[in-house]
């Protein structure tokens, strides 16, 4: 039985999200290395600006590179990214990944905490609302539920970025609403970029609580007669967390995308602002190192989830996958 | 009932409606805003950034042109380019997923783990990375926000294909011969199209909002050209000044997410509520049904020492329906008491009512539902309201119960132990590491060996004879005074079912555990129990001992029915003295029929339609419940005593009759 | 395992009545072995099973959960590919490779009534289409052939009205009857019925077991009849096959089998049949 060896599955769990982190990191690299490639135009008249002379541009290209077979070029590519070299900008000189290191803590200040919070309001508001609708009571309740959630949910971030800088940071100005510069600055992004997933995630919690609350060991629990507190938060929450995980992780990882485009909205100093700076300005190192570090990011929300997945659910660890 | 029925079917359909309504008012003004408002959108005005006014409802921009106008102008392109990435998305993914789900199983477990691994890349950097590739501009957003769709539609006709594909229908159908063109097109297609669908709509709200999200960087759409993206990005830029001119882009997009959310929620909601109810149910049909009777005759005498005493249950909807109607039994001290009767018949209901776990939504009322204690007040199980500490600890170690299906009862998420302690940890309040050494012991009694490995594995580990023995193990823990036991072998095989029989009585000898033994199964309840009870349309029709019920001693049409329909193991001559299922023809006596839904049940016997033996009287009168010894009660018209009592058709019904005659 | 006509070694000559004419031999399957899975997960389902279905006959077969009786079904009607031995339909091997039309010719000789009568009828078709369409899978319709697709539906005392309308509307006993009607429509010469009272109440269960014992008279038909239950085996089989762990320990006639049952996984199956007056 599988109680007397408890390694296997854990290995056979760490071994799969491995392969998968590889998987998507090696796309990440190829994909990166590509948009040089992929470009149309000329790479080194780009980073040789506007005015440079023929001269000048066949000198950038060999500097960059370029002259060399593709292939040269991506192990040129991949070893200079295994010595965390990513590059300098075409515009500034600047080495990107100082950049990276300049931009990144504040992107990843506002998804983390926009995930602790999606996570802190979403799960308990649905919850609750199923425990108090549960076999079709207090419908409207419900309905006043389903009808905000579901109106909140489709109102992208940049959307509700700008109300909240008119409203909270204009028109009241509580707080304020650009730049990084004091703590109370994060919370209109904060704000912006998780309420629409919350509302979103809620929904999705309020759902899956139903179903668990109509399943049969939760029948078995209610015959245990446990108090309210211990029968919701041990025999619900675990399961629905599984299968709300399952679901929101998605939306978890995609928050990054949020982020990139809230930043916007709130002059916020992160990776998102400079990305779209770069693409602007065609600066495609800058552009290369940020997807890089934005997808490793991703990829490191959709590991962690797994992980946590992995801890709820036993099964999951060994390959008997729930499913939803 | 109707009242909540179609409350329920009306919400999903007035989504749908609204949502779209919404999308065709939005595409009908794609098409017409350009021509009507298309000049008054690019005239340049006097007067920039203008708030709202009479003239220009929205105000003006900074070149003094109505944003009125220009919103819904942008309208076209805005739905243009949101049409064309959903459409992207959805056929590339469509036959990505098809291509996944054809080729091999290899390919496939492969393919799935690379969509699963695509789909949860955030759309947006990607449509950076192809903004990077190709020039910022509207081509390589709708691109990009195809293609980073295309996964979710992969994944979601791969999964739905190899579900429906792997149903018995679509099984049957290739056995037919049926060409894969036609299985495509008329078993496949129609049963995945609909959540499908839904996928579109959704994926058509997220590429309006990712668009408009790029172009509001920037990125998307580039002047002279605008759409609601740029056109909110433009009024950011001016929102200190001039706030309205962010006010028209924005409304429109979140109206126009909302319409195809809308539309999406209510096709899942419809589709959800198609696929899951059978039309069996006629709204609307309801016959005021005569409640049960009282019973008549000699009093049910109900000993001292009873455990639980039923009088007079009835489980109601919310509605008023009654699904258990006027059940009225006892269970005396370590007595098996099993409950019989087809599907529907209201056995797990009264079970139910007496272990006071009703399903939501429906109650119970009755002259008396209590569980007895020589040491304690008698406890009301009908009780309305919410139970206090000290309820809830005696409903929890006095009653014990044991479901039907053991794989669906423990909590995946959570360890054996943990789960079968639970209740002494709890209400007991004793120690973990004595509350685990008492479950090692019930655990030894159920014959489960090495407990205390069990004890930390989880559920999915066990095989389900395992479980469900852990099952009555759990029940046995706080040595109940009662066992209720709804159906615990129906899931088991043969050989298994014997022994958790066994385990049952053993139990009964060990603590004297009284029992509620429901099972369809005619044979495991005369096998196990003292007294049996039978149930038809949530009325008690027949009350016996499990010897006259095994000596063929049965007296109610539907019982013998019952019988008669079961077909047995022993041949005609072996089964000497008792019933035989079989008539001579080699056929059984099917029950013709079904019993009635709990809302169309009729005013007289609710057996009456399928009755070989009805009279008159059974149609309009419900037949008196008669008690005609201690635990010995019939309720139908017939004259019971002496009275030959032919089974439905076939000669050997005589056989039965000289049994019952002996008897009676 | 010898390959006698009967499967296992029941050397007694077979005194039933029914014996004496020797009916001819439809069906035989010969050692299949099937195995699932790769590598450290393979796990051998069927070891070698050996078993015949002669002409007018029902064999029972009757085996826990997970013992491979829906796998044989599937081995038979060609869903399965055995890893060794094979399955003769009069003389001619069906599991060996052939092309993509003689297949389908062959698996339309052998129909199977799967166990659920809720997934086993397409939702989104009427039942009269379903049994037009398994007259003929290219082309049927119901207008085509409403007078066929009535005869069935009579022919398991249903309504013709009954071909317009969708299975939701259908009882599972009846869903089960549509699903024998779809399979005779073939006019198959082995039908293989896979546990398909299981899903039923006794009541309703009765009524599917006197259609098939009806049908077996009327139409002389060859079946397998698969069923965890013991007693209703022996309701609806002449003969009757005993599987464990995927191998066949037991065939023989009814009366032998369940009066005098030789293995001893027989007779503890035997014995744990409830409403025997107290086993166990
Ligand atoms: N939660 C519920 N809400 C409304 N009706 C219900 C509910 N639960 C059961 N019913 C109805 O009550 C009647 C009795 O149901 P019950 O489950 O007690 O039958 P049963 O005898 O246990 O049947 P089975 O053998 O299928 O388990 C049925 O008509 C059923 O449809
Ligand atoms: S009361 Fe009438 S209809 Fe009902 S069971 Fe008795 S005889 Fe039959
Ligand atoms: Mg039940």
């Amino acid at each position: 039985m599988a109680v007397l060896d408890e390694a296997p599955p854990w290995l056979g769990f760490a071994a799969r999200r491995l392969g998968g982190v590889l998987l998507v990191l090696t796309a990440l690299v190829v994909i990166t290395f590509a948009i040089v490639q992929l470009m149309p135009g000329d790479p080194a008249r780009v980073a040789a600006g506007a005015n440079a002379t023929p001269d000048q541009i066949t000198r950038m290209r060999h500097d960059l590179g370029l002259d060399r077979s593709v292939p040269a070029q991506f192990v040129d590519y991949v070893g200079n990214l295994l010595h965390g070299d990513l590059g300098r900008s075409f515009h500034t000189q600047e080495n990107v990944a100082d950049i990276v290191a300049d931009r990144l803590p504040y992107t990843a200040e506002l998804a983390l905490l926009g995930i602790v919070v999606i996570l802190v309001v979403a799960i308990p508001l649905g919850m609750l609302v199923a425990v108090l609708c549960q076999n079709g009571r207090r419908r409207r309740l419900d309905g006043a539920f389903t009808f905000v959630t579901g109106f909140v949910g489709s109102t992208p971030e940049y959307v509700l970025g700008t109300l909240l800088v008119y409203v909270v940071g204009i028109k009241l100005g509580w707080l304020p609403v650009a730049g990084a510069a004091t703590v109370d600055a994060l919370v209109l992004p904060v704000v912006a970029i998780s309420l629409g997933p919350v509302c979103t995630i809620a929904r999705i919690v309020r759902r899956e609580t139903a179903v668990v609350l109509g399943q049969d060991y939760f029948r078995t629990a209610r015959g245990r007669r446990l108090p309210a507190r211990r029968l919701y938060l041990r025999h619900a929450l675990p399961n629905l967390l599984t299968s709300t995980l399952t679901l929101a992780g998605l939306l978890l990882a995609g928050l990054l995308g949020g982020t990139v485009i809230a930043e916007s909205v709130f002059a916020w100093p992160g990776l998102g602002t400079r990305v779209v700076e770069a693409i602007t300005q065609r600066d495609l190192p800058v552009v290369q190192g940020v997807v890089l570090v934005l997808g490793s990011l991703a990829c490191l929300i959709n590991l962690l989830i797994d992980v946590v997945l992995g801890l709820l659910d036993p099964r999951t660890l060994s390959g008997k996958a729930a499913g939803s | 009932m109707t009242a909540t029925r179609v409350r329920k079917r009306a919400r999903p359909n007035a989504m749908l409606v609204t949502g779209l309504v919404g999308l065709t008012a939005l595409f009908v003004l794609a098409v017409v805003a350009p021509w009507i408002w298309g000049d008054r959108a690019d005239e340049l005005g006097p007067s920039v950034h203008l708030g709202s006014s009479g003239e220009h409802w929205l105000g003006t921009d900074a070149l003094g042109r109505d944003l009125f106008a220009r919103t819904l102008v942008a309208t076209r392109l805005t739905l243009e380019l949101a049409a064309l990435a959903t459409a992207i998305a959805s056929i590339a993914g469509t036959v990505l997923g098809t291509l996944i789900w054809v080729s091999g199983p290899r390919v496939r477990a492969v393919g799935l783990r690379v969509v699963d691994v695509m789909i949860s890349y955030p759309a947006v950097i990607l449509a950076l990375t192809i903004a990077a590739i190709l020039d910022p501009g509207p081509k390589a957003c709708v691109i990009a926000i195809g293609v980073a769709g295309c996964p979710s539609f992969a994944r979601l006709t791969a999964n739905l294909a190899a579900s429906v594909a792997g149903r018995d229908f679509v099984a049957t159908a290739r056995l037919l011969g049926v060409p894969s063109l036609r299985l495509m097109r008329r078993h496949i297609l129609p049963n995945i199209a609909e959540p499908l669908l839904v996928l579109v709509s959704v994926s058509f709200a997220h590429s309006l909002m990712a668009l408009s999200g790029l172009s509001f960087l920037g990125l998307g759409v580039q002047l002279p050209d605008y759409d609601w993206g740029q056109l909110l990005s433009t009024g950011l830029q001016s929102l200190y000044t001039n706030p309205a001119e962010a006010v028209g882009p924005a409304v429109a997009i979140v109206l126009a997410g909302l319409s195809a959310g809308f539309v999406g929620d209510g096709l899942a909601a419809r589709a959800a509520s198609t696929s899951g109810n059978s039309a069996a149910v006629k709204p609307g049909s309801r016959k005021a049904s005569a409640s049960a009777p009282v019973a008549t005759g000699t009093d049910h005498s109900v000993p001292d020492d009873a455990v639980l005493v039923v009088s007079d249950l009835r489980v109601r909807r919310p509605d008023g329906t009654a699904l258990v109607d006027g059940v009225t039994f006892h269970i005396g001290a370590a007595e098996i008491v099993g409950v019989v009767g087809e599907s529907g018949s209201g056995k797990s209901l009264t079970a139910m009512a007496a272990a006071r776990l009703l399903p939501g939504g429906l109650r119970a009322e009755a002259h008396a539902l209590e569980l007895r204690n020589p040491g304690a007040e008698p406890l009301a199980l009908a009780a309305p309201g919410r139970d206090g500490a000290a309820v809830r600890r005696r409903l929890a170690t006095e009653i014990g119960i044991v479901y039907q299906d053991p794989s669906a009862s423990f909590n995946p998420a959570l360890r054996l132990g943990g789960q079968l302690t639970e209740t002494l940890r709890v209400h007991l309040g004793v120690s973990r590491r004595e509350a685990r050494e008492r479950a090692v012991e019930q655990l030894e009694f159920v014959r489960i060996v090495d407990p205390e490995a069990r004890l930390r594995a989880y559920p999915h580990e066990l095989s389900g004879g395992m479980r469900q023995r852990a099952m009555i193990a759990s029940a046995l823990l706080t040595r109940p005074r009662l066992i209720i036991a709804d159906e615990p072998t129906t899931a088991l095989d043969v050989t298994v079912q014997a022994e958790v029989l066994a385990l049952l009585r053993a139990a009964n000898r060990r603590d004297g555990t009284a029992m509620l033994f429901i099972s369809h199964d005619i044979g495991v309840v005369t096998d196990l129990c003292d007294r049996v009870l039978v149930m038809y349309a949530g009325r008690l029709v027949e009350e016996l001992t499990a010897a006259e019920l095994r000596d063929g001693h049965a007296r109610h049409p539907y019982t013998k029915a019952l019988l008669a329909a079961t077909p047995r193991l022993e041949p005609d001559g072996e089964a000497d003295g008792k019933l035989d299922a079989e008539t001579g023809d080699g056929l059984l006596a099917a029950i013709p029929g079904r019993p009635p839904q709990p809302d169309e049940r009729p005013a007289g016997c609710a057996f009456a339609d399928r009755c070989a033996a009805v009279l008159p009287v059974c149609r309009d009168t419900p037949p008196p419940v008669r008690v005609l010894a201690p635990g010995r009660t019939v309720a139908c018209h017939l004259p019971e005593t002496g009275a030959p009592v032919p089974v439905q058709a076939g000669p050997k019904a005589g056989r039965h009759d000289a049994a019952v005659e002996a008897v009676g | 395992m010898n390959t006698t006509p009967t499967g296992t070694a029941r050397s007694a000559p077979e005194r039933n009545a029914v014996e004496t004419a020797e009916p001819a031999e439809v069906l035989r399957a010969e050692g299949v072995t099937v195995a699932f899975g790769r590598g450290a997960r393979r796990k051998t389902v069927l070891h070698g099973v050996d078993l015949s279905l002669r002409q007018g006959h029902t064999v029972g077969l009757v085996g826990e959960s997970g013992s491979g009786k829906s796998t044989l079904a599937k081995v038979i009607v060609g869903l399965v590919r055995p890893v060794s031995g094979h399955v003769a339909l009069d003389g001619e091997d069906v599991t060996g490779p052939r092309g993509r039309a003689a297949t389908l010719a062959l698996r339309r000789r052998v129909q199977l009534v799967p166990q659920d009568p809720y997934a086993s009828l397409n939702p989104r078709m009427t039942v009269g289409e379903a049994i037009a369409e398994a007259i003929d899978p290219r082309r049927g319709g119901l207008a085509r052939h409403r007078a066929a697709v009535e005869a069935r539906l009579a022919q398991v005392a249903l309504d013709p009205e009954a071909a317009d309308r969708y299975p939701a509307q259908f009882s599972g006993g009846q869903r089960q009857r549509i699903a024998i009607a779809r399979a005779l429509a073939v006019e198959p010469e082995v039908v293989i019925a896979d546990e398909v009272t299981s899903a039923l109440d006794s009541s309703v269960q009765a009524e599917v077991l006197n259609l098939l014992t009806g049908l077996r008279r009327s139409l002389s038909l060859t079946m397998l009849f698969i069923s965890h239950d013991l007693a209703v085996v022996r309701h609806v089989s002449d003969e009757v096959a005993v599987l464990r762990h995927g191998r066949l320990v037991e065939h023989g006639p009814c009366a032998e089998v369940f009066g005098a049952p030789r293995e001893p996984y027989t007779k503890v199956l035997l014995a744990s049949v409830p409403g025997r007056g107290g086993s166990a």
